[in-house]
C-alpha cells in the first residue's frame, strides 16, 4: 500500500468531519423503522403476548429464530479478528474493527430477544443471581441461565476487545479536534499519550483478549445450541448441535461481515483500504464454512434418517418433503449450492460475487434457525398435539426493526469512530514500528 | 409417610364424554379465551381427550385417551426453567409457581406431552361468570405458564380434613375434579406410596402402560388398556 500517513488519516477521518444531508435522511429512515419495532414491542407488552403468532404447541417462533440468528451473526467479528490477530495475518488490519463492531452490535440486538420473547419481559432480571427478597437463586440447571452468563460474558469481552484498539485512534481524533468533541474523544482516549510503556500495555492487553475471547465465542453458540439440545424434542436432542451451531454462526457471521465491508467500501470510498484481496480471502473462508455447513447438515439429517425414530422421522419428513420443504430446499440452495458455485469459481469470486453469496447465506442461515425451532415443536410425540405456526405482525415488525437497528448502529459507529484502525494501518505500512512484532519478540524471549 | 400422588386412567372405560374436561375447567378457573383466540391455538385445557381413529370406514374404531400433566418423576420441564417456577414438590407433584414464572415457555417446549399452556392475555370472566370462580385456586395473569396440578387445592383440603379428624388420609378421600366428574369411573386418583390404594394396585396391573415411557420421564399416570385377542 502506498498511501502516506497523512492521506490515510485524512481518508479514514473524513466521515467524522463531514456529514452529508443524505446521511441524516438515512439515519432518520432507519430510526423510524427501529421506532416502529420498539412500538410493536411495547404494544405487545401492553396488550399481551397473544399479539404474536405463537400458539400451542409451537411456543417459540420468530423471536427465538431472531435470537439465534443475531447471536450467530455476532460470531464473525470477534472470533475472526482474534484468530487473524493471533496468527498476525497482515491483511487483517483494515478488517478487524469493522468485524469486531458487528459482534458488539449483533450481540446487543440478539441479547434483547430472550427478553422480548418473555411473557413478562419486565422480570428478566430474575435470571441474575442476586440477593433478593424472594430468597431464591436462578436455576443453574437451566440452559437459559447459562445463556444469560454466556452472552453477558461475551458482550463484555467483545466490547473490551473492540475498545482496546480504538484507544490510539480516539487519541488521534482528540488531537485533531477542538471544543466538545475534543473533550469527548479525550475522555474515550483514556489519557493515551503514545508512550512505549502504553504501547506495550495495549499490545499485551490485546493479546490476552484475543486468546481469551476465542473459547468464549465458541462456548456462547454452543450454549445457545444447548437451549435446544437439552430438551427431549425430536431433532433437537442431538449431540451435533454444539459444533453445528458454532459452524453456522461463523458462516453467517462471515457473510454479514462481507456485506458490511462491501457497503463501507462503496459508501465511504474505501477501495484503497478494503481491497479485492480482502474479499477474495473472506470469500474463500465463506466457501470453507459453506462446505462445513453442508457437511453438518447432511450429517444431522443422515443420522436422523437412519435412526428412524418415530417422532424424529416425522419432523424429518415435514422439513424434507412436507409443509416446510420449500423453506428447507431454499435454505440448501442459498446456503450451499449458490455459495459453493459462486465462490469456487475464481472468475465469480469478485466483490459482487461475494456479496451475492453473502446475502444468500444470511437469508439461508435465518431460515436454518427457523427450521430448527418451528418444525420440531410442531411435531412432537403425540400426533393429536401437532400444530402449526405462522408469524403475526408484531413479530415481523420487530424482526425487520432489528435489521434496521443493526444498520443504524453501524452507520452511527462509522460516523463517530474511524471504521478502519488508523494506527494499525500505519503499523502495517511501516513494519519497523510494528509494536505487535516487538511484543512477539519479547514473548519469544520469555519462552526461550 | 410422605404421599406420592398418582393417577390411573382406564382407557377401556373411557367413553370420551369430556366430563373431566368440563369439571377441570370449572374447578381450576381455567380461562376461556374466546373463539378467535381459540382458532389461533390459544385455548387452554389442563386435561384433554385425545381421539385416535383405527381402521377404514365403515369399520372404524375410535380410541379416546385423556391426557393431563403426567406429573413425571424425571420431568423435562423442571430443569429447563430458569426461575424454579416449574419444580418438584415433596409429594412428587410438578408444581407450577405462577408468581415465579416469567414466561420463557421453555417448560412447554421441553414437555413431550404438550400439557403446559401459556396465558397469552389477561383472563376475563364476563359477568356473571366471575361468580363461579373457585376461591381456592389462584388466577393466572398474562405471560405465565399453567397446567394440571392434580387439583393441589383438593389435596390440601383432604389432608386438612384428615388432620382435623386426627387420622391419616384414606384412599378415596381426595378426588381431583376430573376423577370426581368421570361418570364411567375411568379415572382413579390416590397415593402411590400406599400399597393398598386402588391406584397403586392399578399401577401394577398387567394392562398398564405409561405414556411415552421410552423417553424416561417416569410419569405417575398409568394408562390401562386390555390387549385385544382377535
Amino acid at each position: 500500500m502506498s498511501t502516506s500517513g497523512d492521506r490515510l488519516a485524512a481518508d479514514l477521518l473524513r466521515p467524522l468531519n463531514r456529514t452529508g444531508a443524505l446521511w441524516y435522511v438515512f439515519v432518520a429512515f432507519l430510526g423510524t423503522i427501529v421506532a416502529c419495532g420498539l412500538f410493536a414491542w411495547f404494544f405487545q407488552m401492553w396488550r399481551g403476548f397473544g399479539l404474536t403468532g405463537i400458539r400451542w404447541p409451537v411456543y417459540w417462533g420468530f423471536l427465538i429464530t431472531d435470537f439465534v440468528f443475531w447471536i450467530g451473526i455476532s460470531h464473525a467479528g470477534t472470533l475472526i479478528s482474534a484468530i487473524l490477530r493471533l496468527v498476525n495475518a497482515g491483511w487483517r488490519r483494515p478488517v478487524t474493527r469493522c468485524a469486531e463492531v458487528i459482534t458488539a452490535f449483533a450481540l446487543m440486538i440478539g441479547g434483547l430477544f430472550p427478553i422480548i420473547h418473555l411473557g413478562k419481559p419486565w422480570l428478566f432480571f430474575w435470571l441474575m443471581p442476586y440477593p433478593n427478597q424472594r430468597l431464591i437463586w436462578p436455576n443453574f440447571r437451566s440452559p437459559l441461565v447459562w445463556d444469560f452468563f454466556a452472552i453477558s460474558t461475551y458482550l463484555t469481552g467483545s466490547l473490551l476487545f473492540l475498545f482496546l484498539p480504538m484507544i490510539p485512534d480516539f487519541a488521534l481524533v482528540r488531537d485533531r479536534t477542538t471544543g466538545v468533541k475534543r473533550t469527548i474523544y479525550g475522555a474515550l482516549a483514556l489519557g493515551w499519550r503514545g508512550t512505549t510503556h502504553q504501547w506495550h500495555r495495549l499490545e499485551t492487553a490485546m493479546q490476552i483478549m484475543a486468546i481469551a475471547i476465542i473459547p468464549v465465542a465458541v462456548s456462547v453458540h454452543t450454549i445457545v445450541s444447548f437451549d435446544f439440545s437439552m430438551a427431549p424434542v425430536p431433532m433437537w436432542h442431538s449431540t451435533i448441535f454444539g459444533p453445528y451451531f458454532v459452524a453456522g454462526a461463523i458462516f453467517s457471521g462471515i457473510a454479514g461481515l462481507i456485506i458490511a465491508m462491501a457497503t463501507l467500501r462503496k459508501v465511504l470510498h474505501l477501495q484503497d483500504y478494503l481491497q479485492d484481496i480482502h474479499f477474495e480471502n473472506l470469500g474463500k473462508l465463506l466457501l470453507t464454512m459453506s462446505l462445513l455447513w453442508g457437511y453438518f447438515t447432511f450429517n444431522e439429517r443422515l443420522t436422523t434418517w437412519y435412526g428412524n425414530g418415530t417422532a424424529e422421522i416425522n419432523t424429518f419428513r415435514v422439513t424434507q418433503s412436507g409443509t416446510f420443504s420449500p423453506l428447507f430446499w431454499t435454505m440448501v440452495l442459498v446456503n450451499f449450492v449458490l455459495p459453493v458455485i459462486i465462490l469456487s469459481i475464481r472468475r465469480l469470486r469478485t466483490v459482487t460475487g461475494c456479496v451475492i453469496a453473502s446475502i444468500g447465506v444470511v437469508i439461508g442461515m435465518w431460515l436454518e434457525r427457523y427450521l430448527i425451532v418451528v418444525p420440531s415443536l410442531a411435531h412432537k410425540y403425540l400426533p393429536y398435539s401437532w400444530g402449526t405456526y405462522s408469524p403475526r405482525p408484531t413479530e415481523i415488525v420487530i424482526t425487520a426493526a432489528t435489521f434496521a437497528a443493526m444498520t443504524l448502529l453501524y452507520t452511527l459507529f462509522a460516523k463517530f469512530v474511524p471504521i478502519i484502525s488508523i494506527w494499525e494501518m500505519r503499523a502495517g505500512e511501516r513494519p519497523e514500528e510494528d509494536l505487535a512484532a516487538v511484543s512477539e519478540q519479547r514473548l519469544g524471549e520469555s519462552h526461550a | 409417610m410422605a404421599h406420592r400422588w398418582g393417577m390411573a386412567v382406564d382407557l377401556d372405560r373411557c367413553t370420551g364424554c369430556e366430563a373431566c374436561v368440563t369439571a377441570c375447567r370449572a374447578e381450576n378457573n381455567i380461562p376461556t379465551v374466546g373463539d378467535l383466540q381459540a382458532s389461533r391455538g390459544r385455548a387452554i385445557h389442563w386435561i384433554r381427550v385425545e381421539r385416535y381413529f383405527e381402521g377404514e370406514f365403515p369399520d372404524v374404531k375410535v380410541n379416546y385417551r385423556p391426557v393431563m400433566c403426567q406429573q413425571c418423576d424425571a420431568a423435562p420441564c423442571e430443569p429447563v426453567c430458569p426461575t424454579y417456577a416449574s419444580h418438584h414438590n415433596d409429594e412428587g407433584l410438578n408444581a407450577q409457581v405462577y408468581n415465579r414464572c416469567i414466561g420463557t415457555r421453555y417448560c412447554a417446549n421441553a414437555c413431550p406431552y404438550n400439557v403446559r399452556f401459556f396465558d397469552f392475555f389477561n383472563p376475563v370472566w364476563e359477568k356473571p361468570m366471575h361468580l363461579q370462580l373457585n376461591p381456592d385456586v389462584s388466577l393466572r395473569e398474562v405471560g405465565v405458564m399453567e397446567k394440571c396440578t392434580f387439583c393441589v387445592q383438593r389435596i390440601a383440603a383432604g389432608k386438612d380434613a384428615a388432620a382435623a379428624d386426627k387420622r391419616e388420609v384414606k384412599d378415596g378421600d381426595i378426588k381431583p375434579a376430573c376423577v370426581q366428574g368421570c361418570p364411567s369411573k375411568a379415572l382413579v386418583f390416590g397415593d402411590l406410596n400406599d400399597p393398598e390404594s386402588e391406584v397403586s394396585r392399578l399401577a401394577e396391573s398387567p394392562r398398564g402402560t405409561k405414556l411415552l415411557e421410552d423417553l424416561g420421564t417416569a410419569p405417575k399416570v398409568t394408562y390401562l388398556q386390555g390387549v385385544e385377542h382377535a
